[in-house]
This record gives structure tokens, C-alpha cells and sequence, in this order.
């Protein structure tokens, strides 16, 4: 059977795939949202945070000879806290300050880290192998499907309703949406707002090397593999609706369905279509398709 | 005491003329090589930092064997893979510190570029890591000399070996670039020629991280051979995703254009068995060995062959300038273009009317992990493709320099 020409087991492999790297833009453009509704900061530095988180696996698997498991936790601590410590020495004298200062910092700190790794380990990148426990594959009959790409839509959409949860439904995160509305009279009701923030960003950076540790045994862990990323994710943020926690996930879930079958319509607009489908929602829902007007 | 001190005067102008006679043909009495290379981007290992260490070490095994009256110094920059930047820091050397050649120039755009401002100025571009053929073709000029492969090498070693093992049925994934589009181009006349058949192609974005997308749609063509024309990150996500969506060992891949860093950093499971054709490898003979041996030392990598190409064409260069004494940009390029060319690199290496060095090339295939006895043992060498058959043919040049 063909749907406009193209077999339909080739159209339905695409939409999985598809389906795959929209889990990769919808935890990283989360964590964007999240900070950016919470701290209004436009944390340029999350490519290179996810990045980081990647390659904190493969030296704990190379190194120390930690496994997969034990990084996909450890990874999102180190990096989180390393986030904690940049909030609380740097990022915390800009708040009052206009949008421009946190990018630019942020950016600044990009560039300084993949720096900084790419002096110490080369631009070709390290093998990370699938582990055990999720290496092979199952025929769905149209396709192949590897059980660790399987893997990754799970953990990743688990990820991110989780944090949905925490924040829509929690009365923590009722604490973090409070204290970004109004800091004084939250602060005033006995809640320690500045720590909210700073754990607010670590959670963030967090959630950036958790795909960092999700990408490692898919595509060469090399110190620049945020950078070719990240640009696709902030225009997902864009078109979600900058700060809407829930329309991240959804845009980033469905854009990754979008760029697949561009991928077999006109492969060579692949990496265009996500910035044409930005324009078009900027032209028409200035906000963002989930943001709400200001 | 009037006379004395003119005496003096005379002799130290008759002084200084004659010694300014003896070196009159070298500006300045220095030689200056300019490195322009990729010191950060994504060929910052097959060329980058490990070119630049090449040069130097070009230049001093050079002032050791040669001891010349005059000074060579070099000078490097990062072109970060543009052409605009390539071209200023090109124009700003030779116009304002006396650079005589800039070398390197990974990335065809920055090469096109570089080779146009040399003409301008009458200076020399020697061109390691570049792979496109225009630069000997429709872009040649008598100032360049493309020397270590080009994607014409690449295509008739690999695509011709593959196709001719029985690798009948191919279906490129390219990168949607100048260069990979040649590349594919090249390969594509190589299989046709040698009677296998193209089914069809994707043009990826470059660069591009999750390759699933076209690999499937590769898988779906049902070719044997999925060619690669594309290079680096782009050539080594390919291969890993490949195996992770079982597509080989089923269908087998061809990467046109890998370089031993590439295969270092998947390691020997990734791509056991693949064939390339590559232009130097460090454990081919002796001399190789020998010279890769003091590389690693100071780089802690083996040299890729744009690494060990760099040093000898710079060593070629320098060679050249003492022979002719001269750094006068047409007496050297005549020097190099009639001295063969005989160190570890090439064997009767010969510089052509159309700038094409011509060597050797070495079609290899990478090893099994249980194969590979001590660090960076990674190639069989399966075939040495002789120089008069590894590179495009004068009679099919299309360089306006070439008479016919």
C-alpha cells in the first residue's frame, strides 16, 4: 500500500522515528520552559549541559567503570549541581536585569565548556555502547525497532509527564508558580523563594544531562553535539509558547513527527521546517501555539 | 679621523650590500608558512592542531638537513570552516606579514576561496586537507597544488573495489553540500562504469545528528551497498545507527571519505570489514612508522593523511625554495612541479600542470577487534592503487591550464 507515493511501512518506520528525536526536543525543550518561566533566563548553556551530561557517562563508564544505570542518575546530579553552583554565583545578579544579559552569559558559558572539552577530548567523539539489558531489536513488521530507541521514548515522555505532575499538581510546584508571580508576598509567607529558584535551575540543567545520557549510546559523544541541537529546541520553546510547561512537551513531541516525514518528502528541507512552522506560529499566535498573550 | 670614518661608512654599506646580495631572492630573508586550518570545528582532528605540529616539524627537519642562510617561521589561524574568514586571513598574511604559503585549508569552500586571493597576490597555496576535484579543475591556477587525495582518488579506490567484489546495487546518503554531492557524483560514474547500477540517493542536511531517518529510507531501496558521501560526525553517527537499526551487517557500507580518526573514535566493532581508500597510513612500511612514531609522541594521536601530507608538501615547499633560491612564487612552483617527490608520504609523488599531486593511494580495509594487535592497528592494506590510475586522468581535466 503507498500513502502519496511513498509505501506505508516506510511511512509508518518514519513517524516512529520521528516519534524518537520529538522525545529528544520535548525533555530539553522542557527544561528550557521551566527555567525560563521560572527564572526568566533564556539558558543558552543547555546544549552544552547536555552535552556535559553525555559525556559524564562515558568517563564513569570509561574511567570508573560505572554502568549505564547508575549514570542515567548520577549524570543529571553532577551536571544539576554544577547548574546550583553557576545560579547561585553568576545568574542570581541578573534577574532584574533585561532577557539579553542571561543569553548572553549563558552563551558565553556554552562556549567556555565546549571549549574546555573539546581541548581534552578531540571533536570525533566517543563510542558509548547501548548496555546490555537493552541492546537487539524487535520486527514490528514495517521496520526494525531497537529496543534501546524504544527505550528512550519511555524514559523521556516518563520524564517529562512527571514533571508536569510536580509542577501542575504538587504543592511544591504550586511554591515555584507562586513564588514566580509574586516573590515578595510568597517570600512573606515563611517560603524560602531564592532556594526555590536555585533548585529550580538545577532541576532544569538536570534534566539536560539526563538527554545528554539518553543520547550517548545513539550518536557519537562529541563536544559539540548540544550545539547542532539546541537551536532546533529553542525554536520548539518558541513554538510551544515560551514558559508553558505542557506545550513543550507536546510541540517537541509533535515537531519531531513533522521534521520525519519531511524526511521522506523533501529530506533536503529536514532541517528547515521546524523554523518555517516557527514563522508561520509567530506571524499568527504571536505567544506561542500554548503561551498566553501578555 | 675624517677619512677614518668614512672608511668606515664605505665598508659597512659595501658590507650590507653584498650580504643583501646573497639573499636578495628570499624577501626578507625569511620564508613564512601560514597554517590555515580547522583549529576547532569538526576537522579539527583529521587536520587541526596535528597540521599545524606537521609544519613545524617539516620545517625543522628541513633547517636541519639543509642549514639555510635564510629564516623560516610559521604562522597558523583557525579559519573555522568559512570561506569569508579563510580569504581575509589569507589577504591580511600576504599582504601584510610576507606570509609565502598558506597551507592546509581543509574544507573545499575556504580552499576555493584561499586558492583565488593566492593567484591575486602571487603567492602559493598548498592544499592537504580539501577533497574537491574542481580545485584541480575548473578553479585551477598555477599557484595551487592539491596534494594529498581528492574525492575522484577516493571514489575510483573504494566505490571500483567495492562494486567490483559484488557490491552491484548501490543507494547513496549524502551530504547536501558541494563537496558530498561531488563525492557522490564521482562514485556514482565509478560504479555505473565498473557494472553496478545506482538506485537512488537522499540528500541529508549538513550536519545532521540523527541519520535514522535516511538510513531507513535506504534500507527500504533494498540496495547491497549504501554508500556514505559524507565525511566526519556526519560519516560516524551514519555508521553507528546503521548497526543499531540492524541495516548491516545485511546491506554493507562504503564510506567515501574516513579518515583513521574517524575509525578511532567508533572503534574496530563499529567498522570491521569497511573498505576506504585513504592516501597514507602510519604502519605501512618503515619509513611511515618511523615518522608517525615521533608525531605521536608529541600528538598522541597517529597522523590522518592530511597530517602527514601537510608535512610533506610543506617539506617539498621549503626544499623547493632552497633549490631555487629563491621564494619568488613561479621559480618555486616550477622547481616543485620538476623535482619528484621521494620522503615516507609518496613515492615519484609528481606535481601536475593542473596543481594534482600524484601519488599512490591505498585502498585498506579495517580490521577485526581480534586482528588488531597493539594501539591504532586498524588497516589491512589490500591494494595499492598506482599513481597513474588513482587520480582523474589529464585527458578528462577540464583545467583551462591543461593544452589538449
Amino acid at each position: 500500500m503507498e500513502i502519496f507515493g511513498v509505501p506505508s511501512a516506510l511511512l509508518g518506520s518514519q513517524l516512529l522515528v520521528g516519534l524518537i528525536n520529538g522525545s529528544f526536543y520535548a525533555i530539553l525543550s522542557l527544561g528550557l520552559a521551566i527555567i525560563f518561566g521560572l527564572l526568566n533566563i533564556i539558558n543558552f548553556a543547555h546544549g552544552a549541559q547536555y552535552m556535559m551530561g553525555a559525556f559524564v557517562a562515558w568517563i564513569a563508564l570509561t574511567k570508573f567503570g560505572i554502568n549505564y544505570w547508575v549514570s542515567l542518575l548520577l549524570a543529571p546530579i553532577v551536571i544539576g549541581a554544577l547548574g546550583v553552583v553557576l545560579e547561585r554565583t553568576m545568574l542570581r545578579k541578573l534577574y532584574k536585569l533585561d532577557h539579553l544579559y542571561g543569553l548572553l552569559l549563558t552563551f558565553g558559558l556554552a562556549l567556555i565548556f565546549e571549549g574546555l572539552f573539546r581541548d581534552q577530548y578531540g571533536i570525533s567523539g566517543q563510542s558509548y555502547e547501548v548496555p546490555e539489558l537493552l541492546q537487539g531489536g524487535v520486527n514490528l513488521g514495517f521496520m526494525f525497532m531497537p529496543i534501546y530507541r524504544a527505550w528512550i521514548v519511555v524514559a523521556a515522555l516518563t520524564v517529562c509527564f512527571g514533571t508536569w505532575f510536580m509542577i501542575e499538581k504538587t504543592k511544591l510546584g504550586a511554591y515555584l508558580r507562586a513564588g514566580t508571580e509574586n516573590p515578595q508576598i510568597v517570600q512573606a509567607l515563611g517560603i524560602n523563594v531564592p532556594l526555590l529558584i536555585t533548585f529550580t535551575y538545577g532541576y532544569g540543567v538536570a534534566l539536560a544531562a539526563f538527554a545528554g545520557v539518553l543520547a550517548a549510546p545513539v550518536y557519537q559523544v562529541n563536544p559539540l553535539m548540544g550545539s547542532n541541537l539546541i537551536i532546533v529546541v529553542f525554536a520548539v520553546v518558541v513554538i510551544g509558547g515560551m514558559g508553558s510547561i505542557m506545550g513543550s512537551i507536546v510541540t517537541g513531541l509533535g515537531l519531531g513527527l513533522i521534521e520525519g516525514l519531511t524526511r521522506v518528502f523533501y529530506p533536503e528541507g529536514s532541517a528547515v521546517v521546524v523554523f518555517i512552522i516557527m514563522v508561520i506560529v509567530l506571524l499568527v499566535r504571536p505567544a506561542g501555539l500554548f503561551g498566553k498573550a501578555v | 679621523m675624517q677619512i677614518k670614518k668614512l672608511t668606515t661608512l664605505a665598508c659597512a654599506t659595501a658590507f650590507a650590500t653584498l650580504s643583501g646580495a646573497a639573499n636578495a631572492q628570499i624577501s626578507g630573508n625569511t620564508v613564512k608558512v601560514g597554517v590555515l586550518t580547522d583549529l576547532s570545528g569538526t576537522y579539527s582532528d583529521l587536520a587541526g592542531a596535528g597540521a599545524v605540529l606537521a609544519t613545524q616539524m617539516a620545517i625543522d627537519d628541513f633547517i636541519a638537513e639543509a642549514k639555510p642562510a635564510f629564516k623560516v617561521e610559521m604562522v597558523s589561524a583557525d579559519h573555522q570552516n568559512k570561506a569569508d574568514i579563510a580569504s581575509n586571513k589569507a589577504r591580511e598574511w600576504f599582504e601584510r606579514e610576507g606570509v609565502d604559503a598558506a597551507t592546509e585549508l581543509v574544507t573545499t569552500s575556504t580552499a576555493l576561496a584561499v586558492m583565488k586571493v593566492a593567484k591575486e597576490m602571487n603567492r602559493i597555496a598548498l592544499m592537504s586537507g580539501p577533497a574537491s576535484t574542481p580545485i584541480t579543475n575548473e578553479q585551477c591556477n598555477d599557484v595551487t597544488v592539491h596534494y594529498t587525495y581528492d574525492t575522484y582518488a577516493l571514489a575510483n579506490g573504494t566505490a571500483r573495489a567495492v562494486t567490483k567484489q559484488g557490491g552491484k546495487t548501490w543507494f547513496f546518503l549524502t551530504a547536501d553540500y558541494a563537496f558530498g554531492q561531488a563525492l557522490e557524483k564521482d562514485s556514482s560514474a565509478v560504479v555505473t562504469a565498473t557494472g553496478g547500477k545506482v538506485l537512488g540517493s537522499v540528500r541529508h542536511p549538513f550536519p545532521a545528528s540523527d541519520f535514522s531517518s535516511f538510513l531507513l529510507q535506504a534500507q527500504a531501496s533494498g540496495a547491497q551497498i549504501i554508500g556514505l558521501a559524507n565525511a566526519g560526525a556526519d560519516t560516524t553517527n551514519a555508521i553507528k545507527q546503521a548497526a543499531e537499526f540492524g541495516i548491516t551487517p545485511k546491506q554493507s557500507l562504503a564510506g567515501l571519505l574516513m579518515f583513521i580518526s574517524d575509525v578511532h573514535s567508533l572503534g574496530l566493532k563499529n567498522t570491521q570489514g569497511m573498505y576506504l581508500t585513504t592516501g597514507f597510513y602510519w604502519d605501512r612500511d618503515d619509513a611511515t612508522r618511523a615518522w608517525s612514531k615521533r608525531f605521536f609522541d608529541k600528538q598522541k594521536r597517529m597522523p590522518t593523511m592530511v597530517q602527514a601530507g601537510q608535512y610533506s608538501s610543506v617539506l617539498h615547499y621549503l626544499r623547493a625554495v632552497d633549490a631555487a633560491g629563491s621564494d619568488d612564487s613561479a621559480k618555486v612552483m616550477a622547481q616543485m612541479k620538476k623535482t619528484p617527490i621521494n620522503d615516507f608520504f609518496a613515492k615519484n609523488g609528481q606535481i601536475r600542470d593542473d596543481g594534482r599531486m600524484v601519488h599512490d593511494m591505498y585502498l585498506v580495509q579495517v580490521k577485526k577487534p581480534e586482528e588488531s594487535k597493539y594501539p591504532w592497528d586498524y588497516y589491512h592494506v589490500r591494494q595499492t592503487i598506482p599513481a597513474a590510475e588513482a587520480f582523474q586522468p589529464l585527458s578528462e581535466s577540464r583545467c583551462p591550464l591543461i593544452k589538449k
